[in-house]
């Protein structure tokens, strides 16, 4: 293995250093035993204790998680069969104009999107509440998970659905028995990227959310309001272990698959 | 007792199992195939051979139902087949990329087709068991495409296509992918597998020595249209025209002014040089044609042959050496070039001619083909 040069080296150190820095600070903080955000008063867990004591943060908490559940479930059923179609569906009339709509959402700001779905909200008479805000995750979720399914159909040989349909399929048959085992994994990774943005979501949920409901980042935004509290340090503590823990096992399995594939390949060049 | 010959097409009484009536298919401003009409007869193994863009695959993805003609109709077995969807047609593809199902084992995608027509599982397993055996990959039933070779993968597109028993195989250049030494080897397996299947196989390629090695027949295709349709042997020996000629191995085109000489023409084709005398297969009018004639046929001497008309002096430019062959390229004081090609029988050292040797070449009456331009 080559070794760093010190220019590469002091790169890697600047970089790493601004990225995870602040992130450092929370968790320190979240041990800290004063009440005070910015003194050291010595290592406890007690934050966490009365974090788990906070009906309104465990509310919060199971609220978000049901509303990312929800919507981006819808996301990915909508985006993939938009995906699926504006790729596969030949040229139709006002394809074009179909796609620019479809990839528009990602550029357009936030608080555009969340005040229009609001004022939908209130024209039809909805009242909004948790079934409010995963209908709005859902739609803004769904461009990005179109984004990335349609990334995957790109590159994937179509005579393999034609074989599909050769072989006696109808169309939905290739499709659920061959197209959708294959892109599978970008269905997944589309499903987890709405469900990251759902849990992150402040601006539209904001917009969006009624009385009845308040996701963690409403909750977590409109308490730092009213000053930080050592239990906010505590619960981006968990939410970043959480977060840790997820992107480690996700990039095991990956390089795992990547190994065992390899592992295949030698196997079929002995066999050949 | 001789066997009869194989040749549908020369049967009157024999009725086509596929038909092309006037088909022209357009994309935009494009025609892909241009008002084509031929005959496909049961068990054939007919080539459709052309360079790129020739519409050849257009013709085989219209069998297979993914295009439809812009004008006339196909029959396959007496019945117009535009209307069909792929699913309902009893033709199968084998596809160029072999498009196998990467998520299913190689059982698992012979039986693919099988499982769609509802057939009891006892008789889809003894199916694909067959298959498994006739291709020569019993082995690697449980495994992965990604966990065969190249050569394997082919095997099991072959298999999963003739797994339902079609009317007729497409196959979309079907050995390209393997290497020489196994194209050459499969070429000869998947004519075995065609007779022992007694299906009829329609296969599209670029390669004509793929084409000519296994067809009954190879139709010549150029701009949609057919140039030609014949065994491979009077594609070859008898082309109907400078393109087929030149598209179909190696070949000396030499343009001239043709007079008739009772069964012979002469033909005047450079000031200086004597002219060719050639033996037309049906009777031409005098005027300029085209004289065809392949390196095999033109012998090389150090002494002028005198038992032949055409004979012409030059000077060695070039040799190729091909191993079992080697072509002169032989330059003519005109400024002509004449390829001759001569089979080394004999070890190199002991091969006469080298660069700039003054050499003669020459040929007999019947040895070129003389094509009206």
């Amino acid at each position: 293995m080559r070794r760093l040069t010190w220019f590469n080296a002091t790169s890697l150190t600047l970089g790493f250093a601004f990225l995870y820095i602040p992130m450092i600070v929370v968790i320190v903080y979240s041990f800290n035993e004063s009440r005070l955000v910015t003194v050291w008063g010595g290592f406890s867990t007690k934050w966490y204790g009365e974090l788990l004591r906070n009906e309104s943060f465990l509310d919060a908490a199971w609220v978000t998680f049901q509303v990312g559940f929800f919507s981006s479930i819808i996301a990915t059923i909508l985006g993939t069969m938009g995906a699926y179609v504006l790729v596969r569906g030949g040229r139709f009339y006002g394809r074009t104009l179909f796609s620019g709509m479809m990839y528009a959402p990602l550029v357009m700001p936030e608080v555009i999107t969340g005040l229009s779905l609001l004022l939908l909200f209130i024209s039809i008479g909805l009242d909004r509440g948790m079934f409010t805000i995963i209908l709005a995750h859902g739609t803004f979720a769904m461009c990005y998970v179109s984004v990335v399914v349609s990334s995957r159909l790109v590159s994937f040989d179509r005579s393999v659905e034609e074989a599909a349909l050769d072989l006696g399929c109808t169309p939905f048959e290739a499709f659920r028995l061959v197209t959708l085992p294959i892109i599978a994994p970008a269905v997944i990774s589309g499903w987890l990227l709405a469900l990251t943005l759902s849990l992150d979501d402040l601006v539209i949920a904001s917009f969006v959310a009624g009385p009845s409901a308040t996701t963690l980042p409403i909750k977590v935004f409109s308490s730092i309001r009213l000053g930080v509290s050592p239990e906010i340090n505590a619960l981006s503590t968990i939410l970043i272990g959480i977060v840790t823990i997820g992107t480690i096992a996700a990039s095991l399995s990956t390089k795992r698959s990547v190994m065992r594939r390899q592992r295949e390949e030698r196997m079929a060049e002995q066999a050949g | 007792m001789p066997q009869t010959a194989f040749e549908p097409w020369n049967d009157p009484a024999a009725k086509p199992l596929i038909q092309f009536r006037n088909v022209s298919k357009r994309f935009g401003d494009f025609t892909a195939i241009d008002d084509l009409s031929i005959d496909i007869f049961e068990r054939e193994f007919f080539a459709l051979l052309g360079p790129s863009g020739c519409g050849k695959t257009t013709m085989m993805r219209m069998l297979a139902g993914f295009e439809t003609p812009t004008s006339g109709t196909i029959m396959l077995d007496g019945q117009d087949i535009s209307p069909i969807p792929p699913n309902k047609r009893s033709v199968n593809m084998m596809f160029q990329s072999y498009a196998l199902f990467p998520h299913l084992t190689v059982y698992e995608n012979i039986a693919f087709g099988l499982r769609r027509s509802k057939m009891p599982n006892e008789q889809i397993d003894a199916r694909v068991k067959q298959m498994l055996k006739l291709v020569q990959i019993e082995k690697f039933g449980a495994r992965k495409p990604d966990q065969i070779s190249g050569g394997q993968r082919q095997r099991v597109a072959l298999a999963r296509a003739l797994a339902k028993g079609p009317k007729l195989l497409l196959l979309d250049e079907p050995l390209s992918a393997l290497d020489k030494k196994l194209r050459q080897d499969t070429q000869f397996e998947l004519m075995d597998i065609q007779e022992k299947t007694g299906t009829t196989f329609v296969v599209v390629t670029h390669d004509q020595e793929e084409a000519m090695t296994v067809a009954s027949r190879v139709a010549v295709m150029d701009h949609g249209k057919l140039k030609q349709v014949d065994t491979p042997d009077r594609i070859y020996e008898a082309p109907n025209s400078t393109y087929v000629a030149d598209f179909i191995g190696d070949v000396n085109i030499i343009e001239g002014y043709a007079t008739k000489q009772g069964d012979t023409v002469s033909i005047a084709w450079s000031e200086g040089n004597s002219p060719i005398i050639g033996t037309p297969s049906k009777p031409i009018a005098n005027g300029k044609v085209s004289f065809a004639i392949r390196p095999e046929k033109i012998a090389i001497s150090a002494e002028r042959p005198t038992d032949r008309n055409n004979v012409v002096h030059g000077k060695v430019l070039d040799i190729a050496y091909l191993g079992n062959l080697s072509t002169y390229h032989v330059a003519l004081p005109d400024g002509t070039i004449i390829k001759a090609q001569t089979a080394n029988s004999r070890r190199r050292s002991s091969r006469p001619f080298t660069w700039d040797d003054e050499v003669w070449l020459s040929w007999t009456d019947t040895a070129g083909i003389v094509l009206e331009s």
